[in-house]
Formats: C-alpha cells, sequence, structure tokens
C-alpha cells in the first residue's frame, strides 16, 4: 500500500529522494501574463531557435555559417570601395538579395523545417495548445520569428554596404533612398519565404523531407523561371514587346516575384534576361502575387494547426 | 472543480460520450474506461479545445466553451503520448513551457528547478531529454504540466510504459501533488487497480457513458481485512495452521489467503471486527509462543467491488428477466 511520507519529516532509511522531496512545496502567487506574453515568449524562442541559440552547439553551425556567407561579400564590396575610392557601391541594395538567393533559399530549407517540423515530430504542439494560447497564435509567433530571423540575414549585409557607403563618403541621400528601398524589398522577401517555407515544413513532421522539399520549391522554380525567360528572351530577340512573356513567367518563382516587383516600383534593376523587369502594369500583378501568397500561407497556416489540435 | 452536464461529444462516425454528468470535487479523482471509452476526448473538451456537441461543462467554475485560455492558464495538462523534443535538456524544455504558460522569466526559471526536484529529477536535469529514459521522461512531462501551479491537474496514463517500480513511484508522485502541492489531480488510467491506493474518488465511465462514481472510500473500506504472518517454532512446525486451528477454535473464521500465488499460504486474512480482533491475534500468537511478522490493515480491491457490483446488477437482470417472463 502506498505509504504517504508527512511533509518535512526526513525518512533517511528511504535515501536521498524522499528526504529532498521533504524541502516542501512552495505554491505560486506571482503574475500570470497570459496569452500575448505566452505568444511573445514562443516568438522569441523560435526566432532564437532560427539561429540555433538554446539549442545545441551542431544546430548553430549552419546559420550561423550561412549569415557569415550572406555579411562576407557586403564587406569585401565594401572594402573595394573604401580602396578604389569607387563613385558607387558595386551591387545595388535591391539587387544584393537576388544575387545571393541560393544562401537564402538554403537557410530558408534549413530552419522553417527546424521550426514547425520538429513540434510535429515530437508532438510537442499539443502540449502549446494545452496553454493559454490559441492556434492563430502559434501560427502569427512562428510565422513572425521565421520572418524576423530571415530579415536579419538579408538586411545585415545591406547595413554593412550602408555603414561602407557612409565611411566611404558616398552621396548620403541616394545612399540612405537605396538603403531604405532595399529593405522594404528584403521585408517583403522575408514574408514571402517566411510563408512558403513554412507552409511546405508544416506539412511533414520529418525534417529530411521538409528541407528537400521547400529546396525544391525555391531552386527548382527559380531555375525554370530563369530557364524559361532565357528561352522567351531569345526567340523574342528584335520583336517589339517581347519583355511580356519574360514578365508574366517571371511570376512563378519567389526570387523573381521579388526581383519584379522590386524593378518595377523600388527603382531595382531588374535580374531577368535583357535586363527589362516588368512594366508598372505588370508590376501591380506582381504586388498582388506577393500579398496573396503571403496572405494565402497564413491562411494555410492556420488550416493545418485546426486539425493538429490536442 | 469540475462540473459536466449531459456532456456528450459525437463524431461523424462514433460517439465518443454519451450524455455524461459528473461533478468532480477537490482531490485526486481517478477516470478509469478501457481505451476509447472517451478519457482523452473527455480532457479535450475541458480543456476547452474541442466544442461539446451538446450539453456543458464547467472547469474551476469557468465555462469549457467561452473560457478555455483562462482554463488553461490554471489547469496543467500532462499528454500521454511522448510530447518531448530530445534535443534540448529539461531545464531548459520546463522553462520554456513555463514561459508559455504566462509566468515571467525570473519565476519561470526559480519554479523550474522546484519543479523538477519535485518530481525527483536532478543533474540529469541539464542534459538533453533524448538520452532520458521512460521513467524520467514521465517526470519531465509530469513536471511541465505542474510548473504553473496550476489548481488542478490532468494527467493522461501517466504510468504508461512503466515498469512496476517506476508506476509505483510514480502513483506515489501522483498522491503528493494532493497531499503536498496541494494541486487536485484528475488522472485517467484504463487499469482501475492503479487507482485505488491513488484516488480519494474513482469515476468509471465507458462507452461515453458514466457507469459509476464514488469515493475509493466507500468502495474499500467498508469491511477492514487484516493479513497476518507468523513464524514457525519447533513446538509449532506450521506456525501457520497453529494460529489459523487456534483462530477457528475461537469463532473466528479465516479467508483463503493464497490466492493461488506461491508463498502467499504463509498470510492469513480475517475480518476485523474492532479493537478486540487486534488483541485477538496478539494474545493468540503470544500463547503459542510464534513471532508475529506482520499485521496489517488489507483494503479491498475496487475491482472486487465492482465484480461484486457487476454480479449483482446481472442478478438483478436475472430477477428482472424472471418477472418479465
Amino acid at each position: 500500500m502506498a505509504v504517504e511520507q508527512p511533509v518535512g519529516t526526513p525518512v533517511p532509511q528511504q535515501g536521498d529522494q524522499t528526504r529532498i522531496h521533504n524541502i516542501g512545496y512552495r505554491s505560486y502567487d506571482g503574475p500570470r501574463l497570459g496569452r500575448s506574453y505566452a505568444t511573445r515568449s514562443l516568438y522569441s524562442q523560435s526566432l532564437r531557435g532560427a539561429y540555433g541559440l538554446g539549442r545545441s552547439v551542431k544546430s548553430k553551425v549552419l546559420p550561423m555559417l550561412l549569415f557569415v556567407v550572406m555579411c562576407v561579400p557586403a564587406a569585401i564590396m565594401v572594402a573595394v570601395a573604401v580602396a578604389t575610392k569607387a563613385k558607387d557601391l558595386p551591387v545595388d541594395y535591391t539587387r544584393y538579395a537576388i544575387i545571393m538567393q541560393a544562401v537564402i533559399s538554403l537557410y530558408v530549407a534549413s530552419q522553417a523545417p527546424q521550426s514547425v517540423s520538429r513540434d510535429l515530430r515530437f508532438k510537442t504542439v499539443p502540449l502549446y495548445f494545452s496553454r493559454p494560447i490559441e492556434t492563430a497564435d502559434y501560427v502569427r509567433a512562428k510565422f513572425a520569428a521565421l520572418a524576423s530571423a530571415l530579415f536579419i540575414l538579408t538586411a545585415a549585409p545591406l547595413l554593412v554596404l550602408y555603414v561602407g557607403a557612409l565611411l566611404a563618403k558616398l552621396d548620403f541621400a541616394d545612399q540612405t533612398k537605396g538603403f531604405a528601398q532595399g529593405l522594404v524589398s528584403v521585408t517583403l522577401l522575408s514574408l514571402l519565404f517566411a510563408g512558403i517555407g513554412l507552409v511546405i515544413a508544416s506539412v511533414t513532421p520529418r525534417r529530411g523531407f521538409g528541407i528537400a522539399a521547400v529546396i525544391a520549391v525555391m531552386t527548382i522554380s527559380y531555375g525554370a523561371v530563369s530557364t524559361l525567360q532565357a528561352i522567351a528572351d531569345a526567340q523574342s530577340l528584335g520583336e517589339e514587346g517581347g519583355s511580356g512573356a519574360i514578365a508574366w513567367i517571371g511570376l512563378f518563382s519567389p526570387v523573381t516575384l521579388i526581383d519584379g516587383l522590386q524593378s518595377a516600383f523600388l527603382g531595382a534593376t531588374s535580374a531577368f534576361p535583357g535586363g527589362v523587369g516588368p512594366s508598372n502594369g505588370e508590376g501591380v500583378v506582381y504586388v498582388v502575387a506577393v500579398l496573396g501568397l503571403i496572405a494565402a500561407s497564413y491562411g494555410l497556416l492556420l488550416r493545418r494547426y485546426k486539425k493538429v489540435g490536442l | 472543480m469540475i462540473a459536466t452536464e449531459s456532456l456528450s461529444k459525437r463524431f461523424p462516425r462514433v460517439t465518443a460520450l454519451d450524455r455524461l454528468t459528473m461533478d468532480i470535487g477537490p482531490g485526486v479523482t481517478g477516470l478509469v474506461g478501457a481505451n476509447g471509452a472517451g478519457k482523452s476526448t473527455m480532457i479535450k473538451i475541458l480543456l476547452g479545445l474541442s466544442p461539446a456537441t451538446e450539453g456543458r461543462a464547467e472547469v474551476l467554475g469557468l465555462d469549457v466553451a467561452t473560457k478555455g485560455a483562462a482554463i488553461r492558464e490554471r489547469v496543467g495538462y500532462m499528454p500521454e503520448h511522448d510530447c518531448l523534443p530530445p534535443d534540448v535538456s529539461a531545464t531548459e524544455f520546463v522553462v520554456h513551457m513555463a514561459r508559455m504558460s504566462g509566468l515571467p522569466p525570473t519565476a519561470a526559471r526559480e519554479r523550474t528547478a522546484d519543479t523538477l526536484r519535485h518530481v525527483g529529477l536532478y543533474e540529469e536535469r541539464y542534459r538533453p531529454i533524448g538520452g532520458y529514459s521512460t521513467g524520467m521522461k514521465q517526470r519531465v512531462k509530469l513536471a511541465q504540466a505542474l510548473v504553473h501551479d496550476p489548481q488542478l491537474v490532468f494527467l493522461d496514463e501517466p504510468t504508461n510504459g512503466l515498469d512496476p517500480v517506476g508506476r509505483d513511484e510514480m502513483l506515489g508522485l501522483i498522491r503528493r501533488i494532493h497531499t503536498d502541492f496541494g494541486i487536485s489531480v484528475l488522472v485517467t488510467s484504463h487499469l482501475l487497480g492503479e487507482l485505488e491506493r491513488t484516488c480519494d474518488h474513482v469515476v468509471v465511465i465507458d462507452g461515453g457513458k458514466l457507469l459509476r462514481s464514488s469515493s475509493t472510500t466507500d468502495f474499500t473500506q467498508t469491511t477492514t481485512t487484516l493479513a497476518i504472518e507468523v513464524t514457525d517454532s519447533d513446538e509449532h512446525p506450521d506456525g501457520t495452521r497453529a494460529v489459523r486451528d487456534a483462530l477457528h477454535a475461537r469463532g473466528v473464521d479465516v479467508l483463503d489467503g493464497s490466492g493461488g500465488l506461491p508463498g502467499a499460504g504463509h498470510i492469513l486474512l480475517l475480518t476485523a471486527e474492532g479493537d478486540e480482533t487486534y488483541d485477538l491475534v496478539r494474545d493468540l500468537v503470544a500463547d503459542l509462543g510464534l513471532g508475529l511478522v506482520r499485521m496489517e490493515q488489507r483494503r479491498h480491491h475496487i475491482s472486487e467491488v465492482f465484480q461484486d457490483g457487476d454480479q449483482a446488477a446481472g442478478a438483478q437482470r436475472k430477477e428482472a428477466v424472471g418477472h418479465g417472463g
């Protein structure tokens, strides 16, 4: 029969366990900060997790490495610009993320599954929903955390460029405008990539599948779109209005979406073949497509987690 | 603590809960039922995570349909399945879950250290959970349910997968959650026997219907059974038999204590009718010059009571059928 030890009575013959148990229980009368605090806690935990903070040394390696890889070229460009006393930076602020798109895709592929697949795989999700937060809070916290992590990844090199440009005494107004445009562009890119990455990752509890699927969607779509655009460019040489097909094709990959949007509205030079981005009219379609995709991924995540429950 | 009123939950193909009305007070309450009897569904509804098809339920005086978040702030939940990420330490994980319950960072750290110690995790709490034994994992799961000092905690099959020793430790811990920590407990199990030592009150559901709800003392303390074991001496090579005969001579019936188990034949069971029974046994054993190895109270097993209940119900049914015919 279960023997109950009265509180505060040391029972030495039963060993350490009983003795230590008898220190006594203290109840908690402090504040309970509720749902929005819990959501913020989940956000900060996920954001830290996206750079491996608070996790094992092994899981810090990749995100930190990718962060360094993102920033080093910017530092080199700045060094060159300062040393050669150039009139302008070798690369536009808006162009930087497009050049580094492979690194960004790799980051999304590695961290989106880290953020959501683990919770599904180890069934931690039900524990979250047994706390004050609701499904929507979970989705918002995870979405915001990955978007913030991506923003840090993509905005940091722009900051390096901007500070370098100011040190090189380049035109202040010009650089500030470019930097601001760059920030708007990477904000949209962060939201778009985070949304797509999370939707794909939330479908599978297997991290490996998640990583492969995100890489496939990001790089294959970009490769396919670039190839088709190059073909369209080659065939339309000398034709009038040949950029139309190129612009429409550009709608089908996340990288070219951002590229098209920023060359239409943020004064960027397009990386599309022929260097011609979408016109303003086509640009509106790009904006709608980007915002629509962000909203759609949020909606899909909500739907996905409605089902997970306990 | 918990009150339900004709609570029903129907899924397209099954009825998980069928017009269940019950009222559970403070203390340790066992929710017993076979797998699929509706225990987990009940917990989901009580946490405000799954709407009831019909009827209403209150937890801590809060309506589950509208006050889900407020309930979840004051209630702890330990799921039946694995829910621990293997690559973080118990401390980190429980701190995180404490913050998810709304505890400020410093309080979350302090409460985590306290709670992990109370469930019996010491140095190992800094190691990744992946290397823990099943028993240790169960303790971490329990710790995360208690870390925010809830008023009520739901434990879903906490003894699942534990060996007999681990099972006993977990049951002792559950008992202490109420006696030492002052937290009420609703614990589910498909094993009735487990709950008799732990619970003040047992609710049995089957097929989503309430089968029986009463306090454990009702089940087990109507009569006290006394278990006696004595030594043998040269004069009485079979001490047990000598005592049995002596008791028989005094008109005390000895129950069959063997139960078919080897070695159990040395234990005599008799019904205690007050202090005089104890005195009688003491004097009798002393007169025979034997040593009294043990004399302890045995509670009846709840399962026996249910068997009796079933038999009685069966008899009633037969009777009813008889009357009908």
